[in-house]
């Protein structure tokens, strides 16, 4: 099969998806510029300036616009640059996209995409967030954040073709992860976990790019005979905690990363439901990896303090297991 | 770029040769008549329907607003698409979603025309391409701006028209909505009703210029403003603009100067204007107005109009009785199956459903 990155897969999956002339892109420097992270890089190019709609700095009015022409027939996707400037578009998104197929009593589908990115590196406070539990909150949307280049194409062609207005999570330090994908299309469904990594000692519970740090703190300890099982879950709403539930219940211990503020962040939500539906099989308290709760320091050294590492998933394993 | 009828606000109304004038038959301008009048009623209904707990929620009548809607709407076609904000009965009535499901949708019957989801802020019907009353002040602009696009890109030479208040031009949506329907030369007429207030702040106490149609400029868009409580002005006014807007030509910003006569909605004690306020403004109701012209220019008779009121009263009793005896939704609208077009069933599922 072959490999490509995450940036390649994605954009296998949107070519892909310009052959249905409904399909537009429309964002922030995604075609002039050649996108911030190069993943429409040479689209404009190819499709033109009406499919591949460089837009002004409105982020409320690009996820609007693109809700208003997804309820008449188009089937846009809409780019946030970075999910720090999603914010200013969270009521097209929440009392728009997430309600109007409810509301107005089934008569409207909102079939868009949103695209946006998680990530930092010394970007300081406003520009290195993770707001994954703000989508993941609200009913009527889809979230979706995957780990792999497979799923990445899989799942955003999954999404465009998607009836209800989906969110699509992507991090910029994923960009370049390379993996498995095979020729020619296909989609992953959305809503379903999948299993990482197999191993009988504990459970692993994540998603996005910390599915990648989680192998690595796998393979140490797999170096002291400990086997982990990892669960990519792939989808945050609708949450399939089916996968995750199967594999506590065989190893009765559980860590939960995730890389956002653990304080009513989506670990909370995840390990809520593995001590509702898992308690019977509980042998330890289910451990948590997180951000520190500060808002994001620029010093590298800081900085590689308050995110998650390697070496912090590790030491939470070991602790839930001794 | 910017047209100004100084005459606009408070004029006279149309010409003594009416018919030549509009160019419009009898029966189409006694059917504004009409049209304008049901929404009154429609509007006393709700307010005494409120009153008997009928229906809950906020209520924000159009009384006083009617020739806005009625003439603006006239310029469209059914092929044209409407977005309108929470003050939406008006805009239903006159672009002709049948009452009876408004009403229902009102006492949150499943007969109504969002199964009783939405209530007053929210109607819609798509078949009418009426997409939706919308309650976040300015927001539903972008959306409007967005299926003007989905037009243009499909080909297709309808126009969108998006309705909002005065308030609402103080909102960043609406200025990205303006800046991008013009860049983009989109097909939008945006109808600006100028109420004079925003709930209970006034015009010059809630934007830095009064015009509104003036704002405008800053995006080079076409702009006019017009008497909203004359009907057959505000009529031509809309066809000048959704000609405008069809041809290609982009976006144009109309203000419709008009006036609430009820308070902002059903709780309101309106302790920032006058009954005397209320009472001047009243010699300038557009039904009155509209009444009279037709009257002395021998369009109708005295009787033709009662009749027609009369008619009117029945429609809206009947009404009434159709969502009284409508039953409510079932519990299946607030299962997934409700908030999804695709619902996923996952494991273990949402509420054990
Ligand atoms: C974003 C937002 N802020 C505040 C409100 C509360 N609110 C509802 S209507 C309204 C006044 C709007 O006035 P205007 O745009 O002039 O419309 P009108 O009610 O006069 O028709 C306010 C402040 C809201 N619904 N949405
Ligand atoms: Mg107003």
């Amino acid at each position: 099969m072959p490999v490509m990155t995450v940036r390649e897969a994605l954009r296998q999956a949107l070519h892909e998806a310009m052959q249905d002339e409904r399909v537009f892109i429309i964002g922030e420097d995604i075609g002039r510029y050649g996108s911030t992270y190069g993943v429409t890089a040479g689209f404009l190019e190819q499709y033109g300036p009406e499919r591949i709609r460089d837009a002004p700095i409105a982020e409320s009015g690009i996820v609007g616009i693109a809700i208003g022409a997804a309820m008449v027939g188009m089937r846009p996707i809409a780019e946030i640059m970075s999910v720090n400037f999603s914010l200013l578009a969270f009521d097209m998104l929440f009392n728009h996209a997430a309600k109007i197929y409810a509301m107005f009593g089934g008569q409207m589908t909102v079939p868009m995409v949103l695209r946006t990115t998680n990530g930092w590196t010394q970007l300081s406070a406003t520009h290195s967030q993770s707001f994954d539990v703000y989508f993941a909150h609200m009913p009527g949307l889809k979230v979706v954040a995957p780990a792999t280049p497979y799923d990445m194409k899989g799942m955003l062609k999954a999404a465009i073709e998607d009836p209800d207005p989906v969110v699509f999570i992507e991090h910029t330090l994923m960009y370049t992860v390379k993996g498995e994908v095979p020729e020619g299309s296909y989609t992953v469904p959305l809503g379903k976990a999948r299993l990482a990594r197999e191993g009988r000692d504990i459970t692993v519970v994540t998603y996005s790019r910390m599915v990648h740090l989680s192998q690595q703190a796998a393979d140490i300890l797999a170096r002291d005979g400990i086997e982990v099982e990892i669960v990519d879950l792939r989808t945050l709403r609708p949450l399939d905690m089916s996968v995750a539930l199967e594999s506590f219940k065989k190893t009765n211990r559980a860590v939960v990363v995730t890389e956002d503020w653990q304080s009513f962040g989506t670990s909370a939500e995840i390990a809520a439901r593995l001590y509702e539906y898992g308690f019977d099989y509980l042998d330890a308290p289910i451990a948590r990896v997180n951000f520190r709760e500060v808002p994001m320091p620029y010093s590298r050294n800081l900085e590689l303090q308050t995110v998650v590492t390697v070496d912090r998933i590790v030491q939470a394993i070991r602790k839930t297991l001794s | 770029m910017v047209r100004h009828n100084d005459h606009a606000h408070g004029s006279a109304g149309a010409s003594p040769a009416l018919l030549t004038d509009s160019r419009l038959d009898a029966a189409t301008l006694i059917d504004y008549y009409r049209q304008m009048v049901l929404i009154r009623r429609f509007e006393e209904k709700c307010q005494e329907m409120y009153t008997k707990a009928k229906i809950g929620g906020f209520l924000h009548l159009y009384v006083g607003e009617e020739a806005t809607a009625v003439g603006a709407i006239a310029a469209l076609r059914p092929e044209d698409h409407i977005f309108t904000h929470y003050r939406d009965h008006g805009h239903a009535i006159a672009r002709g979603l049948d009452i009876n499901a408004l009403m229902a949708e009102l006492f949150g019957k499943v007969t109504g025309c969002c199964k009783g989801l939405g209530g007053s802020m929210h109607f819609a019907d798509v078949s009418k391409n009426f997409w939706g009353g919308y309650a976040i002040v300015g927001s539903h602009l972008p959306l409007a701006v967005g299926a003007a696009l989905g037009m243009k890109m499909q080909r297709k030479d309808s126009v969108v028209m998006a309705f909002f208040g005065d308030g609402a031009t103080n909102c960043g949506e609406f200025y990205e909505s303006l800046n991008f329907a013009q860049l983009w030369k989109l097909p939008v007429v945006f109808v600006c009703e100028n109420n004079l207030y925003a709930m209970g702040t006034p015009l010059e106490v809630h934007s830095s210029v009064t015009e509104l149609y003036r704002k405008a400029c800053a995006f080079g868009m076409t702009s006019e403003r017009v008497d909203g409580n004359d009907v057959l002005a505000m009529r031509e006014a809309a066809l000048r603009a959704v000609e405008h807007a069809r041809s290609g030509k982009g976006p144009v910003l109309l203000e419709a100067m008009t006036y609430r006569f009820r308070g902002h909605s059903a709780q309101d004690t309106q302790k920032y204007r006058t009954k005397e306020d209320i009472e001047r403004h009243r010699r300038n109701d557009p039904i009155t107005r509209f009444r009279t012209l037709l009257l002395n220019e021998g369009i109708a008779t005295e009787q033709q109009l009662r009749d027609i009121d009369r008619m009117i009263d029945d429609q809206v009793e009947a009404a009434v009785r159709f969502a009284d005896e409508s039953p409510e939704p079932g519990p299946e609208w607030i299962t997934q199956a409700g908030v999804y077009a695709a619902p996923i069933a996952v494991d273990p599922p949402i509420h054990g459903e």
